[in-house]
């Protein structure tokens, strides 16, 4: 066997291991240097990141006065954020003009409202339907009684005096619960057969929903004492509920009315064989699809509304926000450059965690209840 | 032997009660009753309060004479001016910070929202913040924060700060210098109109070639050197300049150049700030839309990553995107009333509270205020409407 032009005598060296695929330096080249745009993106986010993160912490962390400081130091040069300020005037910013010695009141409606919420957020814990009743039927009346006063001895608070955090949970809580009945009805009466039904439904969403909320609490305010009988005074905090309930309803409605439409036709008519009635067939066939349907877009509304609560400065009433103005403005032993601003940042911090927890749960929530479509 | 009886039947009859289409009546009849004295009893009551106030109701207000203060206005404004200019004044000012909000807000929540989707770690992380953030903060707290934490804070006229090319920021606003064409300048608008007219000719011929022929043309480039050396040739031939008016400090004030008040760059830039983040989001959703099948279509049909954007995902996902954008619009709009808690004088301000307080005609005002929002929000969802029909997926 000579006639073999080459045989290998020596093994080939090894190839250089594959690109890595996994580990952060992988993670790194396809993450931040996939190609040259790229590394130059992440070089001028980083350089974006330095240019805005070192204020922003200096700020509101490492020179700002803390919860025990006092204003002398808010008030020195390079003073960060007044957290002190914040600390000082926390009771007024959650209970309003309450009066102080009657503030158990409020921390029990508190305490009780989380005691209702928890379970009735978790999936597995057990007796829903009571814990719902509770929540939503007796939970409010009880509150009412228990912030409001006037019976078994209690002090009678005027709601004038109810402010702060407070004021815009309370608003939020009854906006919703309300909102969301009447928004299932003004859906289902706009998918009405009855001419007239629908036209009215349809008339009041597209009209509330075409018109800011400012002008419909301005119409609260202005208005409402007008439409009742002469004599009849309507109490503000009403008339931030009626508005603020109004509005979000007319959205609600939309948004139903959205998994309303996404319902095959079949289980109408899969419903209506079956020999159930009207409210049958919505009840038990076509609502607990339907809503399941847009869970983020009733979660939408609810953070819309929790939103729109700052806006019932309008009708007089002191929220979160105008409590945190109304300090801003006049609390003059805490003036400072930094002191508004802390105010604000706080204000916007507390609207925050309360949104964006809702959002959060709604992902929650989304993911569990989308058993028809997991692949 | 029994028979079959095949005599068609009619339909069961149910009881008078139970009949479907009786009931469906009486309901109707009941609600419409009910609805009915709901409103007769409102106006009665409306009716009697205002007869014990002595108010009269009526738009004759419409053309008395206001006599208040309006402190921004696009329109010749004085205190003798009537109330139907206070109403016009109003509704400029809200149409201008709406759309200087939206071409703000759509330039800077497009950017984020394809931020948002993109492959770089950081870039899409400061997206999302940004969104995150800024979704979760009710509006109205952010106007506050950018007037009276930011703007409100500012130095006074005295120590104003400078800005580049001869501006300045103050408590009283921003001072930029003024634009001051001269007569030639027409000859530039007219140049940029023939420009336009040379571009839209420029596509429909490239069209047709390609139609014709399957033969491209660069339409994107030439329009470019179109716009630019046609507006600039007008401009050097007819010989017009600008002159710049700058602000210049003087004892209590800045004399010359443009003012923007305070309250109208809070408005214009909170709105602009709020809305991006929830355009943004719409943006990419719109995107992520559009399934990743039609990407490896369109690439094993050989289109270029150009054409692939242009032909295949743009057109699908902005299918997606413009009915959501449009009531974004629609949202800034109606937001921008909120101007009224900082004191922009737009018209919830103007109209539903100065006007209102002064004439007390709480009903017209509040009705006429309502009736613009009602008209805006139902011509754009007319508009809207008529675009679906026009982009719907035609099936079989």
């Amino acid at each position: 066997m000579t006639d073999i032009g080459y045989v290998r005598s020596d093994l080939v060296d090894a190839r250089p291991a594959p690109n890595r695929t996994s580990g952060p330096i992988a993670w790194a080249r396809k993450n931040l240097f996939a190609n040259p745009t790229d590394t130059l993106l992440t070089a001028l986010g980083v350089l974006f990141l330095l240019w805005i993160l070192p204020p922003l912490f200096g700020w509101t962390i490492f020179n700002a006065v803390g919860p025990n400081g006092t204003v002398e130091e808010c008030r020195m040069e390079n003073a960060g954020a007044c957290w002190a300020y914040i600390s000082s005037e926390m009771e007024f910013f959650i209970y309003g003009f309450y009066d102080i010695p009657e503030q158990w009141r409020p921390n029990i409606v508190f305490a009780l409202g989380a005691l209702l919420l928890t379970p009735l957020l978790i999936p597995k814990a057990p007796f829903k339907r009571t814990n719902a009743v509770l929540f939503f039927l007796v939970y409010p009346i009880v509150s009412y009684f228990l912030l409001a006063g006037g019976v078994f001895g209690l002090r009678y608070i005027p709601t004038e005096k109810w402010g702060g955090l407070l004021v815009t949970l309370i608003i939020s809580v009854i906006g919703i619960t309300l909102s969301f009945p009447i928004g299932i009805m003004l859906a289902l009466g706009r998918q009405s057969s009855l001419p007239i039904i629908k036209t009215v439904c349809v008339c009041f969403i597209e009209l509330i929903r075409s018109v800011p909320l400012i002008t419909i609490l301005f119409m609260a305010s202005i208005m409402l004492p007008l439409f009742m009988p002469q004599g009849t005074t309507v109490d503000k905090f009403l008339r931030a509920i009626v508005g603020v309930t109004l509005f979000t309803s007319a959205y609600m409605a939309e948004v139903v009315r959205g998994g309303l439409q996404a319902i095959p036709r079949g289980q109408y008519e899969a419903a209506a064989a079956l020999g159930l009635g009207y409210w049958q067939r919505m009840g038990f066939i076509i609502l607990p699809q339907a809503l399941k349907h847009v869970i983020p877009g009733i979660v939408n509304s609810a953070i819309a509304l929790f939103k729109d609560t700052s806006l019932v400065y309008i009708v007089g009433m002191k929220d979160l926000l105008e409590a945190v103005k109304t300090k801003n403005d006049t609390a003059l032993e805490w003036q400072s450059a930094n002191t508004a601003t802390t105010g604000y940042l706080f204000a916007a911090m507390v609207f925050w965690v309360f949104c964006f927890g809702m959002s959060r749960y709604s992902i929650y929530m989304e993911n569990r209840l989308n058993t028809g479509y997991k692949r | 032997m029994t028979t079959l009886d095949t005599a068609p039947q009619s339909a069961p009859r149910a009881s008078f009660f139970n009949d479907p289409v009786i009931r469906g009546i009486i309901y109707q009849i009941v609600v419409a009753a009910v609805l009915i004295a709901f409103i007769v009893w409102i106006v009665g009551n409306t009716a009697a309060n205002l007869a014990a106030q002595n108010k009269t109701t009526g738009f004759d207000f419409l053309w008395k004479t206001a006599g208040f203060d309006i402190s921004f206005s696009l329109l010749p404004w004085s205190r003798g001016s009537y109330y139907w200019e206070a109403f016009l004044v109003g509704l400029l000012n809200t149409l201008l910070v709406a759309f200087i909000g939206i071409v703000f807000a759509t330039i800077l929540g497009f950017t984020i929202g394809i931020a948002r989707l993109s492959s770089n770690f950081i870039v899409s992380s400061i997206a999302t913040v940004y969104i995150e953030v800024i979704r979760n903060i009710p509006l109205l707290l952010q106007l506050f924060f950018w007037y009276f934490a930011v703007l409100k804070a500012m130095p006074a006229v005295r120590q104003s700060l400078e800005l580049p090319y001869g501006s300045f920021i103050n408590q009283r606003g921003i001072f930029v210098p003024r634009p001051m064409p001269d007569e030639q300048f027409g000859f530039v608008w007219i140049a940029l109109a023939v420009a336009v007219a040379a571009v839209f000719l420029l596509r429909h011929w490239a069209r047709k070639r390609l139609e014709a022929t399957g033969q491209r043309f660069p339409v994107f480039l030439t329009s470019l050197v179109l716009l630019i050396g046609i507006t600039a040739i007008g401009w050097l031939v007819s010989g017009a300049s600008v002159a710049f008016d700058p602000p210049v400090l003087e004892r209590f004030n800045f004399r010359g150049g443009l003012a923007l008040p305070p309250e109208f760059v809070a408005l214009a830039f909170g709105l602009t700030i709020y809305t991006a983040s929830f355009i943004a989001e719409t943006v990419r959703a719109g995107i992520q839309s559009v399934n990743h099948g039609q990407t490896e279509a369109a690439q094993s049909l050989g289109l270029k990553d150009n054409d692939r954007l242009r032909l295949v995902i743009v057109p699908q996902a902005m299918r997606v995107i413009i009915p959501p954008l449009t009531s974004q619009y629609l949202n800034l709009t109606k937001n921008s009333s909120l101007g009224a808690a900082i004191g922009y004088p737009e018209l919830v301000n103007v109209f539903a509270g100065t006007s209102l307080n002064q004439t007390g005609r709480a009903i017209e005002c509040i009705a006429i205020t309502m009736l613009v929002y009602l008209v805006l929000s139902l011509a754009t969802s007319a508009l809207m409407n008529w675009y679906n029909g026009r982009v719907r997926l035609v099936e079989r």
